[in-house]
């Protein structure tokens, strides 16, 4: 099945994240959760935040998301100023959060009703697409609770890559899916990405899948969140996350986290 | 089909049982009619059409003071969810309001509306706005924030957010409480109808009154057991769909 027509000629956007600094208050203490951080990812770009827990990368791709309001600093998208959520950067949790009120096409379709200028016929159409993509398409009508782990997290992707975003913003995406699903899904995301050339950013704290998926990985430390260093992967793809090379890297960009 | 069976066989053995109860014990019927008077008096009651007119009046005063409940609960609970100042304020009295026997409402509602239909309208949307509220925030805050927070990204914002995704995640709670405020609304109806005598019509509350004022035990049960038939039929019939909705959707049920 092909891409329809309108919807694959969207552009990649550009980020532009520019000395953002946020810091939380707590009741006892303030946490500095990011401190100046400046980042830019190309269109089309595969970029992985990687870090320990509390380096601030979830709170930064929330900042991306415009879900978070920074403290300091700002963010383009696309050369505009990023001032709230909006339909082009689009985000996928931990969680797949999938409504359970509607079923696998309702969620799928969920994004793509509010997205302007499309038939209804049009929006099942690119629907039904997205769900080939993610290989459940017989699923449509099934209820989330039916779905496993690794499927539910599927429907997540179409219901994200269905509006065709120019950004899509990954939180730890794969984080509680056991091995073998996550393997599968490395090579899914690998080849929609391809496919549908989107600008993605990807958090994780697991250096191998940095390592598999990304054009760059971009290292975070924690206290404060700060970008230590970055690194061009250029393996070619598409990636299997079990292969020497990627191991070898790996280990390499874990020796630099322990530095950091 | 199994299920349906099991439940009249249920209620059949409650019926032999009291039966038996009367048999064995001998009570005056003053103080336990045996089953067959009772329906003789709903056979009465039926075929002089004065039960179904009764009935009538009953749930259209129902229907009307639920329907008015929940559609000024309803909005003011999802507004509580917002913010933790209306909780603190609103919510407190909504809360108050929740554990008022709405009984206690019987006395100013007939220095404000005098014995008319107000008055009933009143004490039912006073004893249904309280738990509705309650639900309904109680509902929108448990959500998982994630819900909003993707549906925001998604483009839904505002009145679309609230009806599309707050109002359906919050279905498990509204339910329940939509049903609590079903149940209360029955209650304060019945104490309005025993207590406030009005003319403009004559419902199952009066009928059960003037059975007690006549000794007419046989009417008093009778009209009990309408009531409680009446009040399985409505939740058969407005929840259970519901339900059943829900339970597919959430993948919820009996528990195995």
């Amino acid at each position: 099945m092909q891409a329809p027509e309108a919807f694959a000629a969207a552009p990649s956007a550009m980020l532009a994240v520019e000395h953002i600094s946020k810091s939380f208050d707590t009741p006892r203490t303030s946490v500095r959760a990011l401190d100046d951080v400046s980042l830019e990812v190309k269109g089309g770009e595969f970029v992985c935040l990687l870090g320990p827990s509390g380096c601030g990368k979830s709170t930064l791709l929330d900042i991306i998301a415009g879900l978070t309001v920074p403290d300091k600093g700002r963010v383009l998208a696309d050369g505009e100023l990023v001032q709230g959520p909006g339909r082009h950067r689009l985000v996928m949790f931990q969680e797949p959060a999938l409504f359970p009120w509607l079923n696998v096409f309702g969620n799928v379709m969920f994004g793509l009703r509010r997205a302007p200028g499309l038939t209804p016929a049009r929006r099942r159409e690119i629907a039904e697409y997205h769900l080939q993509l993610v290989d459940l398409a017989k699923f449509g009508k099934s209820y989330v609770h039916e779905l496993s782990g690794g499927m539910k997290q599927r429907v997540a992707l179409a219901r994200s890559l269905a509006p065709d975003p120019r950004v899509l913003l990954m939180d730890e995406p794969f984080a509680s899916l056991d091995a073998m699903t996550r393997e599968q899904l490395y090579l899914d995301l690998q080849r929609i990405w391809e496919d549908r050339k989107k600008t993605i950013v990807l958090v994780t704290h697991n250096v191998r899948e940095a390592v598999c998926l990304g054009d760059r990985v971009v290292l975070m430390s924690p206290s404060p969140g700060r970008i230590r260093e970055e690194l061009a992967i250029e393996l070619p793809r598409p990636r299997d996350i079990n292969t020497a090379e990627n191991a070898a890297l790996a280990q390499r960009l874990t020796t630099a986290l322990a530095r950091a | 089909m199994r299920r349906a069976l099991i439940t009249t066989a249920f209620f059949a053995t409650l019926v032999g049982l009291w039966k038996i109860a009367t048999v064995l014990v001998g009570w005056s019927p003053v103080l336990l009619p045996p089953p067959e008077s009772v329906a003789e008096y709903l056979w009465g009651a039926l075929k002089d059409g004065s039960l179904a007119e009764a009935a009538l009046v009953t749930l259209e005063r129902l229907l009307m003071g639920y329907a008015i409940g929940v559609l000024i609960g309803l909005p003011i609970g999802l507004m509580i969810s917002t913010s933790d100042i209306l909780q603190d304020t609103v919510g407190a009295l909504a809360l108050g309001l929740q554990t008022l026997p709405s009984v206690c409402w019987i006395p100013l509602a007939l220095l404000w509306f005098g014995q008319t239909e107000g008055a009933m309208l009143f004490v039912v949307i006073m004893g249904t706005v309280g738990s509705v509220v309650i639900a309904t925030s109680t509902g929108a805050r448990s959500i998982p924030p994630i819900y909003a927070r993707l549906a925001r990204t998604m483009g839904s914002e505002g009145f679309d957010k609230w009806t599309r995704v707050i109002l359906p995640a919050s279905l498990p709670f509204l339910v329940t409480g939509m049903k609590q405020g079903w149940a209360f609304a029955w209650r304060s109806l019945m104490a309005a109808e025993i207590y406030v005598t009005i003319l403009t019509g004559f419902g199952l509350g009066h009928l059960l009154h003037y059975g007690r004022e006549l000794s007419a035990m046989d009417q008093v049960i009778g009209i009990m057991l309408v009531i409680v038939v009446i009040g399985l039929a409505t939740d058969k019939s407005l929840f259970a769909p519901w339900e059943r909705f829900m339970h597919r959707r959430w993948g919820t049920g009996a528990v195995q």
